[in-house]
């Protein structure tokens, strides 16, 4: 009879790329129940959620609108995860970067397109630095838990817009808390017509690349991982840990300032307070299902969006909530972490 | 004195009921070594959980224990991540919070379809052990879960240094190592500390569907978890002093509601971030000499 034997030690490479293939089906497995208990057939809700969004050119194209804030956020949390910096005001940083694109939106107006999408840009990139440096300077001169200042400004900062929003930029057109609708140069072209796909979605990618150049093609990118592998080890290396972790913290506050950006230009024209659902949280689960490594964290961001899109039509056809999707998102992250372990471990014929 | 004084000082007391109980749930998880970021969703599934158990058997009391269980399950829930499998603690809490957000958001559009208004049931009876009598009477006039609150502070400092259980909970938090070498099953004392770390938080979150607030609503816990999170270092991991952090935030809190009131002409978002803004401000300052426990944020691995 042949036996088998778990041990600990590194799995064969091809389990890597598997692991959030197993993931995903488990996943789906756990939370069928929930749609049962919706009264629904988990197979048509697995149909609606995965393979009916891609089914047709307007939802797939839907897929890439709603994975564009993500993959913004997915790069934002793994440049600073991947520098052992807890950046979770992803959402906040994304909020002061909307700020900034309804304001600049609302001047902007004697622009050409092609000087005001970029003031937009960097504007938006700028406000998220802004954001992401009362918590990162704290951290850094006063040694102040970095988690929790996040979260604690993810809040503060929802007061701001809520203020701008009641008073000073309370859309006057039409008296809901919305700012007034941005002007047309300083909106984000669409990419391809009859369909919201915007220029946003270039810059997601391009931001994604560069994240992906930063951490393992420059000397600032070894810096950063190493870094996030061990302060102490770093310090000893000589690397300026405080100054490595600071650059990190800026450069993911900026990103996540672009999804601002994005979500105003190139979806809504107004800051809203909802503009955003939690793209920053789902940010943090776009990286750990991408295990860090931006190309992986990219491939993530569309998976959510797809989840994102068929929660969406699930709810429409089936009558489910439409929160099943983010119980599948939650789940998977979870499943995630969990299936990462199985790397540890081979299974041996004795 | 004056009655807006006296009021102050009663809804300070509300207000920080949440917290206290948010607080020394994260004060037992922490405690034993694990940071549990899944306050802010626990507090939020403790309110839902609370809340529909309370509408579908019309016993408030039932809802706070459903809340109360409920906790304990997502304690054990993130100690089978954290704890026995050992993943990383930041991103395994956030997980809990989000996966705790959104099935209780789901179950509420299951159960509740989308009113238009939130749904409410009667919420709890203030006490009012002193009456009318002036000043003493407003100020005590508080709900049971406001005392109990006040309670439980006392107890888990005699649970944590006077009793075995809060000796194995401190060792586990600071030298899992030693620990384990003299005897203590690490693995099964941080999940006992997250269950009843859990419960606590869910409890805390109850009060505010079932006593305060007498409705479910999206925002119902709005942050207050990370709050928690915050008010535990600024009390530097102590039990009595999670009294004054919870004291100060739920004082800064109850100001701002009076000052909106009194026509000064801010806006009203001014005093309603001005709790978080000080709390940032308090840790800042409390910030280089917070020495949490050792062993926080680092899975124990039995070799």
């Amino acid at each position: 009879m042949v036996k088998f034997r778990i041990e600990k030690a590194p799995a064969p490479l091809w389990i890597k790329p598997l692991i959030p293939l197993i993931a995903i089906i488990v996943t789906f497995l756990v939370t069928s129940i929930l749609v049962v208990m919706a009264n629904a057939n988990p197979l048509e809700a697995y149909y609606y959620f995965l393979l009916s969004p891609l089914s047709n050119r307007v939802s797939a194209l839907e897929t890439l609108v709603k994975a564009t804030p993500l993959l913004l956020t997915g790069a934002s949390v793994t440049i600073a995860f991947a520098s052992g910096y807890w950046n979770i005001g992803a959402e906040g940083q994304l909020y002061a970067g909307a700020i900034a694109a309804a304001g600049l939106g609302m001047v902007l107006g004697n622009f050409p397109p092609i000087l005001a999408i970029p003031i937009m840009l960097i504007g938006g990139f700028a406000a998220g630095m802004l954001w992401a440096s009362i918590p990162a300077l704290l951290k850094v001169k006063l040694a102040v838990d970095e988690v929790v200042t996040t979260l604690l400004l993810n809040s503060v900062i929802l007061f701001i817009v809520s203020f701008l929003l009641n008073g000073p930029w309370r859309d006057p057109v039409s008296g809901w808390p919305q700012s007034p609708q941005i002007v047309d140069s300083a909106q984000l072209p669409r990419l391809i017509s009859r369909s919201r796909l915007h220029l946003g979605f270039l810059v997601a990618i391009i931001m994604i690349l560069i994240v992906w150049f930063i951490l393992t093609r420059t000397s600032l990118g070894l810096k950063m991982r190493a870094v996030g592998h061990g302060q102490e080890a770093a310090r000893f290396m000589g690397v300026n840990v405080g100054q490595t972790m600071l650059t990190a913290a800026l450069i993911s506050g900026g990103i996540a300032g672009l999804a601002g950006v994005t979500e105003v230009a190139g979806i809504h024209f107004h800051l809203i307070d909802a503009i955003s659902p939690g793209f920053g949280y789902s940010g943090i689960i776009a990286a750990t299902l991408g295990a860090l490594n931006p190309l992986g964290v990219g491939l993530a961001a569309m998976f959510i969006g797809l989840i994102d899109t068929g929660a969406q039509t699930v709810s429409r056809s089936l009558g489910v909530p439409v929160y099943l999707g983010n119980v599948v998102q939650a789940t998977l992250l979870l499943v995630t972490l969990g299936m990462f372990l199985l790397q540890n471990y081979r299974i041996r014929r004795d | 004195m004056d009655t807006f004084i006296v009021g102050l000082i009663a809804a300070t007391l509300r207000v920080a009921t949440p917290l206290i109980y948010g607080t020394l749930g994260e004060l037992y998880s922490e405690r034993s070594g694990v940071l549990n970021l899944g306050i802010e969703g626990t507090m939020f599934f403790g309110a839902f959980v609370g809340f529909a158990a309370a509408d579908a058997t019309g016993s408030l009391w039932l809802g706070v224990l459903a809340a109360l269980l409920g906790g304990m399950l997502a304690g054990l829930l993130m100690a089978f991540f954290s704890v026995r499998l050992g993943v990383n603690q930041h991103v395994s809490g956030l997980g809990i919070t989000l996966l705790l957000t959104a099935v209780s958001l789901f179950f509420f559009r299951l159960i509740y379809g989308e009113p238009r208004i939130p749904p409410s049931i009667r919420s709890f009876d203030q006490l009012q052990p002193f009456g009318n009598l002036p000043i003493i009477g407003p100020i005590t006039t508080q709900y049971a879960l406001t005392y109990i609150s006040f309670l439980i502070i006392p107890l888990a400092w005699w649970v944590l240094y006077r009793t075995n259980v809060g000796l194995n909970i401190r060792a586990v938090g600071e030298n899992p190592e030693a620990a384990d070498a003299a005897g203590v099953n690490v693995y099964r004392v941080r999940s006992y500390a997250l269950m009843i770390g859990g419960g606590l938080m869910a409890v805390g979150g109850a009060f505010l569907s079932l006593a305060q607030l007498g409705a479910f609503t999206y925002g119902i816990i709005a942050g207050r978890g990370w709050v928690c999170i915050a008010l535990i270092i600024f009390a530097n991991w102590q039990p009595a002093k999670v009294l004054w952090g919870a004291l100060l935030f739920g004082g800064v809190f109850a100001l701002q509601l009076r000052l909106q009131s009194t026509g000064l002409n801010l806006p009203y978002e001014t005093f309603l971030a001005l709790p978080y803004v000080v709390t940032i401000i308090a840790l800042a300052i409390a910030g280089r000499n917070a020495t949490g426990p050792a062993a926080v944020l680092k899975a124990y691995k039995r070799e």
